[in-house]
């Protein structure tokens, strides 16, 4: 087993205070090792990017962490990032996690070019460094996700769509953080460029050695580029596995029927019928495990009683978990 | 290339449409007016009961071709024919009655739907502007009744009086299938109908539509940047690269056997968790020799708008535009490679 270099643990966040509150993860323990690529799957609303949000506490109000803690442990020592202050916290961003939002190509800066807005973060978290040396390892980190010094000295309008994502990307990695948090960034991009930047992210962990916490809906894409996968649904999450063990034995019926929703390109042509139902309302949750009213197996347990992320009694492995009452899935007893 | 004989119901020959650039104060005096080439010679055929699928990156020009179809666009030259008839109309009278008949679906049901407005309303109004509201009020309940129940929003009552943000995207979505349905088209024109809902829902929204296609004998243009879901959907399959159509044929063909070079690497670029199992390094990118970028539509690559990243380019590709070339019954590609082959 690879050391871990995050590890979150029974982590709460709502929406609201008091009795309005709505609950959009709940009670989330998921562990990151070094150099790993964990996936993180789930619907829109399941609260894939509200846990990405909270574990770098970057999350706007109304939303609040209710509890639960984040273990960060880097070569100098462990801490629980919920406890840092304010000015701890400034230096844990960027240098030690960083983070490619949703929509990245819309997240630079429209009038700076994009020098300045990497010289800026160095600049700002290495102040020590000259300016030369700045320069130099901007131009560095832009060469090494495919653009050449001499773009530099651009604006982002006069990049395409998936230069403008390698240089976020480029930018999350300026600082060599430890752990880069992914939301949907290649969403909004074709196919063809999503395989490219993938492909060279998958490299550069290879030489730089970080982590990717890599959050999607589009599952095919992670069983094929991440190491691990979690599936969130209704703010849980319902099951973890290896990639491949996930993807040719899933045990969650979710899991099953969100790898069925996808059409394949290749093989027999097979009829698919998806998931029955819509995803659930954060503000009027099923009682009992969340998924039950969307489930073909669902029996009289699961409306009542909740089940919790285990080992399965059925699987003699470690690395995997469900949470699910079906016979062979629940935990050992 | 046909894939079946059934009758035809919207067809386009050599459709083109180009847009104006706005010209600055430098280029006023020039004489050349610069234009986006966004569609080029598309040739098309939507056939009853058929679907036919219309893949393509962003910017390719497929949503182009939807609104041209919709005549939304007016056209800058080729032609459209509804069953036969040449139709070019520009808003009034007869553009309700070519609408009544070719209805579109738009890609954003969180867009397309009037917020202030009632699942009832949106449908009602449907059904008057195209006069099938029926003489007395319950008539008109009865038609309502029975929209809502051909896309499967059952009981039908419960939906009636929901605003659009009380339903989730998969209902939605079903409204403004039921509202373009109101009209009774004959051809739908679905332009990425489920690229903006959740995947567990995508599926249960294709087969309706496939489901209705079967029982109302409708022509459907299923316009996406998905090519799975073509193969699962489509009969036939239109593969389109900035603005020309490059590769056609039965969906099966064209996803199994790819002929053009361009349709190869977006197949190869399509997630595929299968890889996993193939020899090799599966994480290595496809060859492209361009990354990933594709040209810009106002000054187009001459020749095969595919050459700068086609990985086999030959001379004659940069000067001469490839025509089609039948590959065998139910396949076509515009590609010089297979120049000798179609001898």
């Amino acid at each position: 087993m690879r050391e871990p270099v995050l590890e979150i643990k029974n982590f709460h966040v709502d929406y609201g205070l008091g009795a309005d509150a709505v609950q959009a993860v709940r009670d989330v323990t998921l562990t990151l090792h070094r150099g790993e690529v964990l996936g993180l799957a789930g619907e829109s609303g399941s609260g894939k990017s509200t846990l990405a949000y909270g574990v770098t506490r970057l999350l706007p109000p109304p939303g609040v962490i209710s509890g639960g803690s984040v273990v960060y442990h880097s070569p100098g020592g462990s801490y629980d990032v919920m406890t840092l202050t304010d000015a701890e916290l400034r230096k844990f961003r960027w240098a030690e996690t960083s983070i490619v939002f949703q929509g990245a190509m819309n997240s630079l800066n429209p009038v700076h070019k994009i020098s300045t807005q990497m010289l800026d973060v160095i600049k700002a978290h290495e102040p020590d460094l000259s300016p030369q040396a700045r320069t130099a390892r901007a131009a560095e980190m832009l060469k090494l996700v495919g653009i050449s010094a001499d773009r530099m000295d651009a604006y982002p309008h006069q990049l395409s769509g998936g230069m403008r994502q390698r240089v976020m990307i480029g930018m999350a990695l300026v600082l060599q953080p430890q752990i880069v948090i992914m939301d949907e960034p290649t969403t909004a991009l074709d196919v063809v460029m999503q395989r490219q930047i993938l492909a060279q992210l998958v490299e550069l962990r290879e030489r730089l050695g970080f982590s990717v916490l890599f959050i999607t809906h589009d599952l095919s894409l992670l069983v094929e580029f991440s190491d691990r996968i979690a599936i969130m649904y209704g703010g849980r999450i319902v099951e973890e596995a290896r990639s491949s063990d996930l993807y040719k034995d899933s045990l969650h019926p979710y899991s099953e029927g969100l790898l069925k929703s996808f059409p394949a390109l290749r093989g027999p042509r097979r009829e698919l019928s998806g998931i029955p139902g819509s995803p659930p309302d954060l503000r009027g949750m099923p009682t009992g495990c969340s998924f039950h009213p969307r489930c073909p197996h669902a029996f009289d347990r699961c409306s009542t009683d909740i089940p919790l992320l285990a080992t399965p009694s059925s699987r003699n492995d470690p690395t995997r978990s469900v949470a699910c009452w079906l016979p062979g899935r629940t935990p050992v007893a | 290339m046909t894939v079946t004989d059934t009758e035809v119901v919207l067809e386009a020959e050599g459709l083109t449409k180009h847009f104006p650039v706005r010209r600055g104060v430098r280029d006023l005096l020039s004489k050349d007016r610069k234009v986006v080439h966004a569609v080029d010679d598309i040739q098309l055929t939507l056939r009853r009961g058929r679907v036919t699928a219309l893949v393509g990156e962003s910017g390719s020009g497929k949503s182009t071709v939807a609104r041209l179809l919709a005549q939304l666009y007016g056209r800058t030259s080729g032609d459209i024919r509804l069953h036969g008839d040449s139709v070019t109309v520009r808003g009034g009278r007869r553009f309700r009655a070519y609408c009544r008949r070719v209805q579109m679906i738009f890609q954003d049901p969180f867009a397309s739907l009037n917020p202030t407005h009632t699942v009832r309303y949106h449908l009602t109004r449907a059904l008057k502007i195209h006069g099938r509201a029926g003489t007395s009020a319950a008539e008109l309940e009865e038609n309502l009744r029975d929209l809502l129940l051909r896309v499967q929003l059952t009981p039908p009552e419960r939906y009636l009086d929901k605003f659009p943000h009380e339903l989730s995207g998969g209902q939605r979505q079903r409204v403004s299938i039921a509202r373009a349905l109101g009209a009774d088209p004959e051809a739908l024109l679905a332009d990425e109908p489920v690229s903006m809902l959740d995947v567990s829902i995508r599926l249960g929204v294709l087969n309706l539509l496939r489901d209705l296609k079967e029982r109302l004998n409708l022509a459907i243009l299923y316009i996406t940047h998905d090519i799975a879901s073509a193969r699962y959907f489509a009969d036939e399959t239109l593969v389109m690269y900035a603005g020309r159509m490059v590769e056609g044929g039965s969906s099966e063909t064209v996803t199994q056997n790819p002929a053009h070079p361009y349709t190869r690497l977006l197949i190869e670029s399509a997630p595929d968790p299968d890889r996993l199992d193939r020899v090799g390094d599966p994480r290595e990118a496809p060859e492209d020799e361009a990354g990933g970028e594709p040209p810009s539509l106002i000054a187009p690559p001459s020749g095969c708008r595919f050459h700068p990243r086609c990985i086999h380019a030959m001379p004659k590709c940069s000067t001469e535009l490839p025509p089609r070339f039948e590959l065998s019954s139910n396949q076509w590609a515009a590609c010089w490679l297979y120049e000798e082959a179609a001898r």
